[in-house]
């Protein structure tokens, strides 16, 4: 299964008549999503690809009871898509817009924040600007990941960056691992939805087993996360940053991707995940490796557990993924609490 | 975009921030010429975009315009961590009692502008925040703004003279201001001094703009004319091509920023050094290819004219790039002008067959896999070396 999205996703496209917006509707019609409008002021009545266009994005959940939005709308204009879209009660806002003014981004994310807290349900979730989207392999797709490189499984993917997060879900279908959702977080400074929320959600859904955390230079994120998985996710993570050789002070692409103060360094970051006890591949291609080692562990764990029967603690096999972690006994056995609440 | 220091006090002097009557000179003649009309001693200071500029030379008092001619000679040959001097500020000097520090920044994980405030200026301000944390005052601005009382709340405590406060309140204000009108990343007064007359002035300016907000600010591209970039930054820029120059030897061709930097990355795994950071963006077309290869084979040549670049490699994972488009551009850039070091193309995803075939048809080949890819063109490059 999934994370966000799922087969019952029904689709928004804010922007549908611009060129991206066109595109890449055909793309995720053609993956199976249930695109069900999409919304260009002025332009309510046409279609695009089949899909009916509306003049907002309130007509257009009226109508169809559209419950996720996906906005490819120019920059300048992209905070108010992501504003109206909340206003129209949208659950899933996923902005691909890239080039948000910080400022604007700062205004729209309290904004949807302050309603998150007043629904009280988790919604409305804000996912970027500026990223990629979401794709569930088989179930849905929600922005520009393309859809042939994934294929089904159980390995999470989330990830600041765009086509390194392709490269990755490329490299690990290659390897035989599928995965459950591909989320890209966006690589602006501020973005609604960070790696502790992805996180959190990922160690939620039944079906991912193995998370793939893929962070780069820039902000704290990657430190808070390193922070979090130590306390609070139980399923292996294995971590990359990018941008070990970039050099401070200077934008390496994303807004969010500079090392400022001597701060955000990928040494400083993979230092934060090898002391929780991370494993952290040095180069893409030792990703497929150390997720298919974690779910030997984890599963061989699981089978330990299940011949074990109603076997009292005390078994080994219950330790967590790595040896960095857990090594002290009132670890250990913690860590085979969890597992015990797992399975 | 970092604006230079005498950049940031032509924005400070506009919203009506104390700084002292200067003006930025490229010769020593132009130096003293300024120095001339300035009432007093002058001081002169290097317009890098780099911190320690005073630990490095770059800043000296002149007490008569000849000695500002001197100072700014002396100034202007320098080199200060590996860039080059070509402007400096000569600005009326001022007598200093005590240095403070201001700013307001954003704070990434609180997604709030903060304040900064610290009655320990003129230094580094990270090395006050590691040596002595207890002497910043910190302030996060709510969303509806930063109000008088609050400025005066932040101040009271440190400064306690009421003219000070009042002062250094009105400065924080107008700070403020040119933060959220202005669309900063950063704003910095550092120092902000009071002299012996009790007044208290801005002496440094230190601005970084958002960039993503240049469309609403036409005054900017006028900071950008006078700033400092090399033709390829320039061209990359134009272009909408995100470059960054680095030192190495190896020209990376890159679709998307986080796949750039891992393929820099992996260029040091595997022993090379790359000479760039180079994003050609998500959608494609040819004649980003040509751009790109412009910019890396031109931005690289070293003072003989010779290129320092000895390979380039080219890492596209097609999705919204179409490696066509990327294929068709390289045949076209070879066409017009051929290169005179080794091509290595990696190339996967949307059309890649059909890729493949426009390269193979102009007796080119590319790999699918990055690792593969970086090797390779490490290999060539060291056979160029040798």
């Amino acid at each position: 299964m999934s994370i966000l999205i799922d087969k019952s996703t029904r689709l928004v496209v804010q922007g549908i008549t611009g060129r991206d917006g066109a595109f890449h509707t055909k793309q995720m019609v053609d993956y199976g999503t249930k695109v069900v409008a999409g919304v260009t002021p002025g332009k309510g009545g046409e279609q695009v690809h089949g899909v009916p266009v509306y003049d907002s994005v309130a007509e257009a959940v009226a109508a169809t009871k559209a419950n996720t939005s996906v906005i490819y709308v120019p920059a300048p204009f992209a905070a108010d898509a992501i504003e109206e879209a909340a206003d129209a009660g949208i659950a899933l806002i996923v902005c691909i817009t890239e080039g948000l003014p910080v400022r604007d981004t700062m205004a729209v994310y309290h904004s949807v924040a302050r309603r998150r807290e007043k629904n009280g349900n988790g919604k409305p979730r804000l996912v970027g600007p500026n990223c990629p989207g979401l794709l569930a392999p088989g179930l849905a797709k929600v922005g520009i990941l393309p859809g042939h490189i994934a294929k089904p499984g159980p390995v999470g993917v989330v990830s600041r960056s765009g086509t390194l997060t392709y490269e990755v879900v490329h490299q690990l279908t290659r390897a035989g691992l599928g995965q459950s959702t591909c989320l890209g977080i966006g690589g602006d400074p501020i973005i609604g939805t960070n790696f502790i929320d992805a996180l959190t959600l990922f160690e939620a859904d039944p079906h991912t087993e193995a998370i793939v955390l893929i962070g780069e230079i820039g902000g704290s994120d990657e430190e808070d996360a390193a922070q979090f998985i130590k306390r609070h996710v139980h399923k292996p993570v294995v971590a990359f940053v990018a941008g070990q050789t970039a050099p401070p002070g200077k934008r390496m692409g994303h807004a969010g991707a500079i090392i400022a103060g001597g701060s955000g360094t990928a040494a400083e970051k993979m230092a934060a995940f090898e002391a929780a006890g991370i494993p952290v591949a040095r180069i893409p291609s030792e990703i497929p490796g150390l997720i298919a080692e974690a779910l030997e562990r984890r599963r061989s764990r699981a089978g330990a557990k299940r011949n074990a029967g109603a076997r009292p603690k005390g078994n080994g096999g219950a330790r967590r993924n790595n040896s960095a972690r857990g090594n002290g006994n009132a670890k250990s056995s913690a860590a085979r609490g969890k597992a015990a609440r797992r399975s | 975009m970092n604006l230079r220091e005498y950049q940031g006090k032509e924005l400070f002097a506009r919203y009506g921030l104390p700084v002292l009557p200067g003006q930025v000179a490229s010769t020593p003649e132009e130096a003293r010429d300024i120095a001339s009309s300035l009432a007093g001693p002058a001081v002169i200071k290097a317009q890098v975009l780099v911190g320690g500029r005073g630990k490095a030379g770059g800043v000296k008092l002149a007490n008569t315009p000849d000695e500002a001619y001197d100072r700014a000679r002396d100034i202007l040959a320098l080199t200060i961590k590996g860039l080059p001097v070509r402007k400096v500020l000569v600005a009326q000097a001022a007598e200093i009692k005590r240095e403070l520090y201001l700013s307001i920044v954003l704070d990434r994980s609180r997604k709030l502008p903060l304040v900064m405030f610290s009655s320990e200026g003129g230094v580094d301000i990270e090395e006050v925040a590691r040596t002595a944390p207890e002497k910043i005052v910190r302030y996060h601005v709510p969303l509806e703004g930063l109000r008088a009382y609050q400025a005066r709340a932040l101040f009271q405590p440190v400064l306690k003279d009421g003219s000070l406060v009042a002062q250094a309140s009105d400065i924080l204000l107008k700070l403020w201001r040119i933060y959220s009108e202005g669309d900063c990343q950063l704003a910095e007064i550092n120092p902000l001094a009071i002299t012996p007359a009790g007044k208290v002035l801005c002496l440094d300016a230190k601005v970084i703009l958002d960039d993503n907000a240049e469309y609403r600010h036409r005054d900017w591209e006028g900071w950008r004319d006078r700033e400092e970039e090399t033709a390829g930054e320039r061209l990359a820029r134009e272009k909408g091509l995100s470059y960054v120059k680095l030192e190495g030897d190896i020209g990376c061709i890159v679709n998307g920023a986080g796949l750039a930097m891992a393929t820099m990355d992996l260029v040091k795994h595997y022993g090379g050094e790359p000479a760039n950071f180079l994003d050609i963006g998500g959608s494609s077309s040819p004649e980003k290819v040509t751009t790109a290869l412009k910019i890396i084979t031109g931005d690289a040549r070293g003072a003989g004219g010779a290129s320092r670049v000895r390979a380039i490699l080219f890492n596209i994972f097609g999705g919204i790039t179409r490696c066509d488009d990327v294929a068709n551009g390289i045949v076209q850039s070879l066409a017009q002008s051929p290169l005179a070091v080794p091509l290595v193309i990696r190339l996967t995803g949307t059309n890649e067959e059909l890729a493949r075939k426009i390269l193979a048809d102009h007796g080119l080949t590319a790999t699918t896999e990055m690792d593969e890819g970086v090797r390779e063109v490490i290999a060539k490059a060291q056979e160029v070396a040798v």
